[in-house]
């Protein structure tokens, strides 16, 4: 049950900064630890991350096995036009996920 | 020397009268009491307060789909007898553990859903701290978000809160702690980095960023009795469910704040 939570404003000014939040659901599982009887326990890890406006990538980061459990990525924008915002996570064991919010910006 | 010597008295006085428990803990006022909230830093706040960072808002959005999921024999969804959990649940979680009158005791929010299940649903219960738990009662106990803990004043329920308050009161395990001699003493302090807190259960199921997962009061509890190396209870254990009525007598009037998330 992987689910998202995004948080792009719904209207924006032209030229404006806006942040752009998103919140993924993920174990996050180093490949570090063992468990209780010696066994690996094995790496399942979200690995990229890429935000795409109309097509266009605007923002792109690779993720670790530092990065704590349930991904919480934010990042700023200027407002050029109205649209739509494209949100993908690619991960370990074939993960995708995706996700999409629209803006109005006059 | 003979100043030293007076330093070394006085030291020794002061190691005897930490040593020595003190005569009779005493609960916080009403008017002293604060949510674990207060306690945390400020970027932790901001990670609660936004329902779009705050993580635990992930169980709630699962716990609203299952709400509507069709489980068990009977084929029925938790939405087929209770409708709009906004409007049924509400303030559900401000008044639980409830006493159960078929068992003859009280029960918590997760064995509530699991009783549900087994009596209405016809389904198999579901783990203790498994997701499908969690985020069921997260939704649930977040319908309640704002409203004042109000717990449930049956005459039925009066002995269970007493065996809850003796168990807090009651010094045990290997450091020889009651839950009080930190929470009521000394929750202005800090154990090793950590605020003390005042044991006031206002979040449940909380996001422990710790954990990297939301979590029940009773995973709480039994990290707690853990780290004063007493034998813990199983999950569900009537002991438990009873402490958890205790605390919610004290944060009685406290607003509700699930999905709360804490260090």
């Amino acid at each position: 049950m992987a689910s998202a939570l995004i948080n792009v404003p719904k209207k924006a000014k032209r030229g404006d900064i806006i942040e752009i939040k998103t919140l993924m659901s993920h174990i996050m599982e180093t490949g570090y630890r063992h468990t209780a009887s010696g066994q690996l326990v094995p790496r399942d890890i979200i690995t990229s991350f890429a935000c795409r406006f109309n097509g266009a990538e605007i923002f792109r980061a690779d993720l670790f096995p530092a990065i704590a459990a349930n991904p919480f990525v934010s990042f700023f924008t200027v407002a050029t036009e109205s649209g739509k915002f494209d949100f993908e996570w690619i991960g370990d064991n074939g993960f995708t996920e995706t996700a999409s919010a629209t803006i109005a910006v006059e | 020397m003979k100043l030293t010597g007076t330093i070394n008295v006085v030291a020794l006085l002061v190691a005897a009268a930490m040593a020595i428990p003190p005569l009779a803990a005493t609960e916080i006022p009403p008017n002293e009491r604060r949510s674990g909230y207060t306690f945390m830093a400020p970027d932790t706040q901001a990670i609660q307060d936004d329902d779009t960072a705050n993580p635990g808002m992930l169980w709630v959005l699962d716990g609203e789909a299952l709400w509507k999921r069709k489980a068990g024999a009977a084929g029925k969804a938790c939405a087929d007898c209770h409708n709009d959990a906004s409007a049924t649940m509400k303030g559900v979680a401000a008044r639980y553990p409830a006493f159960d009158k078929v068992l003859g005791r009280p029960v918590n929010l997760e064995q509530r859903v699991n009783l549900c299940r087994a009596r209405h649903q016809e389904a198999s219960p579901l783990a203790y701290e498994s997701r499908d738990l969690l985020a069921l009662t997260a939704f649930v106990a977040e319908q309640s978000r704002g409203m004042a803990i109000a717990p449930d004043a049956t005459s039925e329920l009066a002995p269970f809160v007493a065996k809850g308050r003796d168990f807090f009161m009651r010094r045990q395990g290997q450091l020889n702690l009651g839950c009080t001699n930190c929470h009521d003493d000394n929750w202005d302090k800090h154990l090793a980095g950590s605020a003390v807190t005042q044991a006031l259960p206002t979040g449940y199921p909380i996001y422990r960023l710790e954990w990297q997962s939301v979590g029940s009061l009773q995973r709480r509890l039994r990290n707690c009795i853990t780290g004063m190396r007493a034998q813990s209870y199983d999950y569900g254990a009537p002991g438990l469910v009873e402490l958890e009525l205790y605390l919610m007598s004290r944060a009685q009037g406290m607003p509700i704040e699930t999905p709360a998330v804490r260090p």
